[in-house]
C-alpha cells in the first residue's frame, strides 16, 4: 500500500496560546489569553528553501520553537520528518540543525576547532565524515586560517560562519536559520548566502529561514511564507508577494544641478530635495533600464537603489496597492 | 546502562571543554580555587574558634563535630562541582540558552549541569576533606564503618543532587529565584554542619523526613561514632542514607520532568 505523501515538514490548524499576567489594580491580578499563532497550516517539502517572514511578534520565532520542540502546540498538529517534535526532541534533534542569529553556540573562549570536536561527540557523528564536512564546509566559508582562532577574537560575520557550520555538520535534513545575516556586512552576506545555495543543490538540504532582508530571501528562496498576526497571510514566490503587495523599489538619484522632478517611464518621482530626487518604481521590474534612462536624460552625480523594507511590504499587503 | 555510561561521557566531553576555557585564564582561576577554599574553610574555623570557649557542642566533642562538617561540605562540594551549574536555570530561560539546549540531542538536566562546569568548587571540596581526615583519626575504624564512610559520602553527594535540582525548578516559575532556591540547598547545607541536638525536635524530623539532609552526615555519623541517637530515634536510620539519596534523587528527576514539560507547555 503506498504510503500517504507528507510533507517532510507538515504543519496543519496549529495554534499557540499564552497566558499572560496584567496587573489590575494595586495587588490584583487579572489573566489574559494571547494568541501567538493560530489557524496556520503549510507543508515545506524536502530540499525546499522557504524564507519565512513578518513583522517582530507576528510569530516566527513561536513558530520555530513548535517545529524544533521547545514549545508544545496548543492545538493543532506538527511533524518534522515524520517525528513529533516535543515528544522526540532528541531523536528530531539529530536530524535538524538550527541557528538562531544573534546567540553563538561556540566556545567563547577556546578556538573553533574545540567547539567542532565537541559537537562530533555529541551528535555521535562517524569521525571520517565529520572531517570530510568539516574540510568542505571550512572551504566553502574560507575559514580555515581561523581554525585555531579562539572565537571571542572572531568577527561578527566570522563567528556566524562558524555558528553555520556548527549547526551542519552532523548532516541535518533541514536547517532552521533564524536572522541570519543580521548585521553583516555586503562582503559576508553575500558569501553566507552563496553557501545557503550550495548546500541546498549539494545536499537537498531543506532551509526555513526568517529574516528581515528581503534580499536574503530573493538570493536564496523560492518561497516566502509571510505571517502576520499569528497566522499566514501570503505563501507564494517572491514575485507575487512584490505583485500583491504592489511593493515598489526606491532609486535615489543625485543629480549635478538641481533640476525639475525626473520624467521617465516606469517610474514616479515622489521627493525633490535640492539636487538629489526619490524615484519609485515595481520592485518586480529591473532597474537596470531605468537608470539608463535617467542617465540619458541628465547629468547624474550618484544613484543608489533602496529595497523595499518587509515591514512595507506586508503593510501593503493589507492596505492594497498604492494609488 | 549502555546508555548511562554514553551519557556520562557526554558529561565528560562538555565539563572538559569548560575547563579548558577557564584555563585560559589561569591565574583567574587558581586565585578563585583557592578563594574558595579559603572562604568555604571559614565555617570550619568558625567550628574550631567555638570550640576555644566550648567542651562540647550538644554532647558533641570538637573531633566528633569537624566529622559532621567535613561529611556534609565534601558531600555539598561534590554536588557543587558536578551539577552546581543548575542554579543558573532561570538565567538560561532569559537569555534564551535554554532554548539553545533543545536543540541538542542531549538531556536537558544533562547539559544544564554541565555548563558552565568549573573545577572552582575543589576549594570547598578540599578543605573538607581535611577537615574530615583529621576527625576520622579518631574513629575507631571496621570494615562496616568504611563501608557506610563510602556510601555517606556517595549519598551525600546524591542528596545535595536532588535537592539542587528539586529547588532550582522553583525558578521555571519565577526566573529570578535563585537567592531562594539557595536558602534551602545552602541552607539546608549549613544545617548539617553542627549536631542536630543543638536544633529542636521539630527541625530534626523534618531534616529527617521532609528534607532529609540528615542522611548526609548524621545518622551515618552517629553510626561511625558508635553512638546511640540522642534524640532516640531508631538505629537502623544509620544505614538508610543510600535509601534517602535514592529517594530524593527519584524526587527530584520527576520534579524536574514536570517542570521542562511545564516550560515547554507555557512558553517562558
Amino acid at each position: 500500500m503506498p504510503l500517504i505523501d507528507v510533507p517532510l515538514i507538515d504543519v496543519q490548524s496549529l495554534e499557540r496560546t499564552f497566558v499572560r499576567r496584567k496587573r489590575a489594580g494595586a495587588v490584583r491580578r487579572t489573566t489574559e489569553t494571547v494568541r501567538a499563532v493560530h489557524d496556520l497550516s503549510f507543508g515545506i517539502e524536502a530540499g525546499e528553501m522557504v524564507g519565512y517572514i513578518g513583522p517582530n511578534g507576528a510569530g516566527k520565532s513561536t513558530t520555530i520553537k513548535m517545529l524544533t520542540g521547545i514549545l508544545v502546540p496548543t492545538s493543532g498538529r506538527v511533524t518534522v520528518a515524520g517525528l513529533e517534535p516535543q515528544r522526540d526532541r532528541v531523536e528530531l534533534a539529530r536530524r535538524i540543525g538550527v541557528v538562531f542569529g544573534q546567540r553563538t553556540t561556540l566556545w567563547w573562549d577556546l578556538p573553533l576547532r574545540d567547539s567542532f570536536d565537541l559537537l562530533q561527540k555529541i551528535y555521535r557523528t562517524d569521525p571520517a565524515r565529520h572531517r570530510e564536512n568539516l574540510d568542505r564546509f571550512l572551504e566553502l566559508l574560507d575559514l580555515h586560517e581561523l581554525l585555531d582562532t579562539p572565537v571571542r577574537q572572531l568577527s561578527l560575520g566570522q563567528r556566524m560562519r562558524g555558528d553555520i557550520v556548527a549547526a551542519l555538520l552532523h548532516d541535518p535534513e533541514i536547517l532552521y536559520l533564524d536572522e541570519p545575516t543580521i548585521g553583516l556586512d555586503v562582503v559576508s552576506k553575500g558569501r553566507l548566502r552563496e553557501f545557503l545555495r550550495a548546500l541546498n543543490k549539494e545536499r537537498g538540504t531543506t532551509l526555513l529561514l526568517t529574516t528581515h532582508d528581503l534580499q536574503d530571501i530573493e538570493a536564496l528562496c523560492d518561497r516566502v511564507i509571510v505571517i502576520d498576526h499569528g497566522t499566514a497571510v501570503y505563501d507564494g514566490d517572491l514575485a507575487g508577494l512584490h505583485q500583491r503587495g504592489g511593493s515598489t523599489r526606491t532609486l535615489v538619484v543625485d543629480l549635478v544641478d538641481e533640476a525639475p522632478p525626473i520624467d521617465v517611464p516606469g517610474a514616479t518621482t515622489r521627493r525633490v530635495e535640492g539636487p538629489r530626487q526619490w524615484l519609485s518604481f515595481p520592485a518586480d521590474a529591473s532597474a537596470a533600464p531605468l537608470v539608463a534612462a535617467v542617465a540619458a536624460a541628465y547629468d547624474v552625480a550618484d544613484l543608489s537603489i533602496q529595497e523595499p523594507a518587509i515591514e512595507d511590504v506586508i503593510r501593503e499587503l493589507y492596505s492594497g496597492p498604492p494609488r | 546502562m549502555a546508555d548511562a555510561l554514553v551519557l556520562t561521557r557526554r558529561y565528560v566531553d562538555i565539563a572538559s571543554l569548560w575547563v579548558r576555557a577557564a584555563w585560559v585564564y589561569r591565574t583567574s582561576f587558581v586565585t578563585l580555587v583557592v578563594a574558595n577554599g579559603l572562604l568555604t574553610g571559614l565555617d570550619a574555623v568558625a567550628i574550631f574558634i567555638m570550640f576555644s570557649q566550648l567542651d562540647q557542642l550538644g554532647g558533641f566533642s570538637l573531633h566528633e563535630v569537624a566529622l559532621l562538617y567535613g561529611a556534609s561540605s565534601i558531600g555539598l562540594g561534590i554536588a557543587d562541582t558536578l551539577i552546581g551549574s543548575v542554579e543558573r536555570i532561570g538565567e538560561h530561560i532569559r537569555t534564551g540558552r535554554l532554548d539553545q539546549m533543545l536543540t541538542k540531542p542531549l538531556p536537558l538536566l544533562l547539559q544544564v549541569c554541565a555548563d558552565q562546569f568549573t573545577l572552582r568548587r575543589l576549594g570547598r571540596i578540599t578543605q573538607a576533606s581535611i577537615v574530615f581526615a583529621w576527625a576520622a583519626t579518631y574513629v575507631d575504624w571496621t570494615p562496616a564503618r568504611a563501608g557506610v564512610a563510602v556510601l555517606m559520602v556517595l549519598s551525600g553527594g546524591a542528596l545535595f543532587f536532588g535537592l539542587f535540582v528539586m529547588f532550582s525548578c522553583i525558578q521555571f516559575v519565577t526566573k529570578d529565584a535563585t537567592e531562594f532556591s539557595n536558602a534551602f540547598t545552602y541552607g539546608g547545607a549549613t544545617l548539617t554542619q553542627y549536631p542536630l541536638t543543638i536544633f529542636p525536635r521539630e527541625l530534626m524530623r523534618s531534616l529527617t523526613f521532609v528534607v532529609p539532609v540528615a542522611f548526609v552526615n548524621w545518622y551515618p555519623c552517629l553510626y561511625l561514632l558508635g553512638r546511640d541517637d540522642p534524640w532516640g530515634m531508631p538505629s537502623w536510620l544509620q544505614f538508610c542514607s543510600p535509601l534517602a539519596a535514592g529517594a530524593m534523587v527519584g524526587v527530584a528527576l520527576l520534579v524536574w520532568r514536570t517542570s521542562v514539560r511545564h516550560y515547554t507547555s507555557t512558553g517562558s
